[in-house]
């Protein structure tokens, strides 16, 4: 019995510190390199590899290098799942990614189960409320991000009714669910309320059902390229009713995808390289010049993703799953200790992020910051 | 009524596309007797092979010839030379299963060859609306209609009134008799894959700044266009015409009225019901063959 106990003691101790004896910091990072996801997952991949080549340069975490591995999860739940556990299994420090939130939500139990840290990238309110403590975010909550929003269509756009497009996935619907009651308390009346398909290709039918609803101002809630898709469709149907969006929609991907349609959409970003913030214009630089286009928001997700497991890693002093944890949960970084975390930032009890935020225009193909929101408890 | 005027004159742009591939599956079907599951991806391709070529560093409007010339000869005389020829003679079901390895080949080259991720793809036409009938009509959508029947109406004008056309249709209809009647039956055969080809890249250039250049497209477009040439009729273009038209309005009618998660579902009713009531589709032609 004593014997049993002192090997499964010893095998513990070996699985929390096998990236040490290995002599490597061993980040797994399960992301969308295909599907719908893929440009969101091909920015974050190239902002995770951009700060691991720089934190190695000056010598690791601890004096140990990262290993960085990308497993693309096909922005499926299924292959994510799978991913997520060949992870677990080889034994990785933290798992970074996904992205989307259904797949976050289907495989988020595996690192739970094997208190493995997990730092994901999905905006829906809903996977920080379930009471995992190893799962984090890096951007905000879409909970949070709509009561802003919320009151910039009520104080700027005036607007008294919005018609609300969505995305039928778990992004979409939270986005949905978190964005219309904010809109009934404020006295806003929900003209139309579409749902569209993840992957859909033909916007033409949204469109006009949009433009016919002839609300004030439209909310749009869907993931890269069918934001792109909607924009062109609303631009060829003639639809001149301010466009709001929330992050996504005013994404440097989509902005490249939409062209000339993206120009005049208005809306709330949490990240962007072209914030009135040194740091992420200066990672913005950088990035453009090692992969030739500019980073969206989930470029710099992936870094930062990076650089908080260097800066809570160096915090507790060792390679310590559980310890990592419970030292992130309530933890602030600033970018005067860390500058590759770009923003300050702030971590809740439950995972989520809080820093301040921005209120943007596309003009001309490039996002203007117009506003910046602070935290939301400074 | 102004909404169901947009979406009549936008389900009728997207049935113009359907239509251009689906009639691809009839010339194939027509002179091979297979069906080409690879259909989907011959409209998705071109695009994808011009935007290689303006990555290159070619200016568009010659990677717009390279893509094309590219295209038609891989896709109408290679498709044929290569992959018909060599199956066609161990029957129609390897033949068809051929065409779906293809398919695969096809989408998985395009991901891991050129991006996994959608591309801008620049339009010809001018992006904006026009009033019809009082209705704020898309110029797109108008000038989809237009081209894709410009270039329907050409075909058929081309088989049914020139020498070569006609001698196409003795072809598909009986080529041994054709043979002995002196037709290059395989020169005829290959210029059916070439106008493939051709309308393949017509339709690539029309949907491709709508829906973007990606990977995926084939499977959209695919789908929907052998569900119009089944319902339309397998054998006959004015049977693949109308069903391309039929399906494209029902998608988007059924977007509008039922709901996007339906869209797909609706036009697949359609053709359990069409083969229920008229299995030779709406316009097709019965066909009695020995067994």
């Amino acid at each position: 019995m004593l014997f049993k106990t002192m090997a499964a003691a010893i095998a513990l101790t070996a699985a929390m510190t096998v990236s040490a004896v290995a002599g490597t910091v061993k980040l797994i990072d399960v992301i969308e390199l295909s599907g719908p996801g893929a440009p969101a997952g091909t920015n974050w991949k190239n902002g995770s590899d951009l700060a691991v080549a720089e934190i190695n340069a000056k010598g690791g975490i601890l004096g140990q290098q990262i290993e960085l591995i990308h497993y693309d999860s096909q922005t499926n739940p299924g292959a994510t799942r799978a991913a997520v556990q060949r992870a677990v299994d080889e034994d990785a420090y933290v798992v970074l990614g996904p992205i989307f939130s259904g797949p976050i939500s289907a495989s988020m139990q595996i690192t739970q189960r094997a208190g493995v840290p997990q730092i994901v990238g999905g905006e829906a309110a809903a996977f920080t409320r379930q009471g995992n403590n190893y799962i984090f975010r890096t951007s905000l909550n879409q909970a949070d991000s709509m009561p802003k929003l919320a009151n910039y269509l009520r104080d700027e756009v005036k607007a008294k009714s919005v018609a609300v497009v969505w995305i039928n996935n778990d992004f979409g619907k939270g986005g949905r669910d978190s964005m219309i009651p904010e809109l009934q308390k404020r006295g806003i009346q929900v003209a139309a309320d579409i749902a569209t398909e993840s992957g859909q290709a033909d916007f033409a039918a949204d469109a006009i059902k949009v433009k016919n609803a002839n609300a004030d101002a439209v909310f749009v809630y869907l993931n890269e390229e069918e934001s792109a898709r909607f924009l062109r469709a609303a631009r060829q149907q003639g639809i001149a009713k301010p466009i709001i969006g929330e992050t996504t929609l005013l994404g440097a991907k989509v902005i490249e995808l939409a062209g000339e349609a993206a120009n005049g959409v208005k809306g709330h970003v949490g990240l962007l390289v072209d914030a009135p913030k040194p740091t992420l214009v200066e990672f913005g630089k950088k990035y453009a010049a090692k992969y030739g286009f500019t980073s969206d928001h989930n470029g710099i997700k992936g870094y930062t993703a990076v650089y908080t497991v260097k800066a809570i890693t160096e915090r507790i002093g060792k390679l310590d799953r559980e310890a990592f944890a419970k030292a992130l949960h309530g933890a602030r970084i600033d970018v005067a200790q860390e500058p590759g975390i770009l923003i300050d930032t702030k971590w809740t009890a439950t995972g989520d992020v809080d820093r301040e935020s921005f209120l943007i225009e596309i003009v001309n193909g490039k996002p203007v910051v117009k506003a910046t929101l602070p935290m939301i408890n400074p | 009524m102004d909404q169901f005027l947009q979406l009549i004159v936008a389900g009728l742009a997207t049935g113009a596309i359907y239509a251009l591939a689906a009639i691809g599956f009839t010339l194939v079907w027509q002179t091979s007797q297979t069906i080409n599951f690879a259909q989907g991806e011959f409209v998705m391709l071109p695009a994808i092979l011009v935007l290689t070529a303006a990555h290159l560093g070619l200016p568009m409007g010659v990677a717009f010839i390279v893509g094309s010339v590219a295209f038609v000869l891989l896709f109408g005389f290679g498709f044929k030379r290569f992959l018909v020829e060599p199956m066609q003679r161990h029957g129609v079901l390897p033949l068809a299963i051929a065409t779906m390895a293809l398919s695969v080949l096809i989408k998985e080259a395009a991901k891991n060859g050129f991006s996994a991720e959608a591309q801008p793809f620049p339009s010809l036409v001018p992006d904006g609306s026009v009033s019809v009938l009082g209705a704020a009509v898309s110029v797109r959508d108008i000038a989809i209609f237009v081209v894709a029947i410009a270039a329907i109406l050409g075909l058929q004008a081309f088989i049914t009134h020139t020498r070569t056309g006609r001698t196409m249709q003795a072809t598909a209809q009986n080529p041994t008799v054709a043979r002995i009647l002196g037709v290059p039956v395989e020169r005829m055969i290959l210029l059916t894959f070439l106008i493939n080809a051709a309308l393949a890249l017509i339709a690539s250039y029309l949907i491709s700044p709508v829906y973007l250049a990606k990977f995926s497209n084939g499977e959209t477009i695919g789908l929907a266009a052998f569900i119009a040439a089944i319902v339309g009729g397998f054998n006959q273009i004015r049977g693949a015409l109308a069903g391309g038209f039929l399906i494209g309005l029902i998608d988007n009618l059924a977007a509008a009225y039922v709901s996007s998660a339906y869209r797909t579902a609706v036009p697949l009713v359609v053709l359990v019901v069409v083969i229920l009531v008229k299995p030779e589709g709406l316009l097709g032609r019965k066909e009695e063959r020995t067994v």
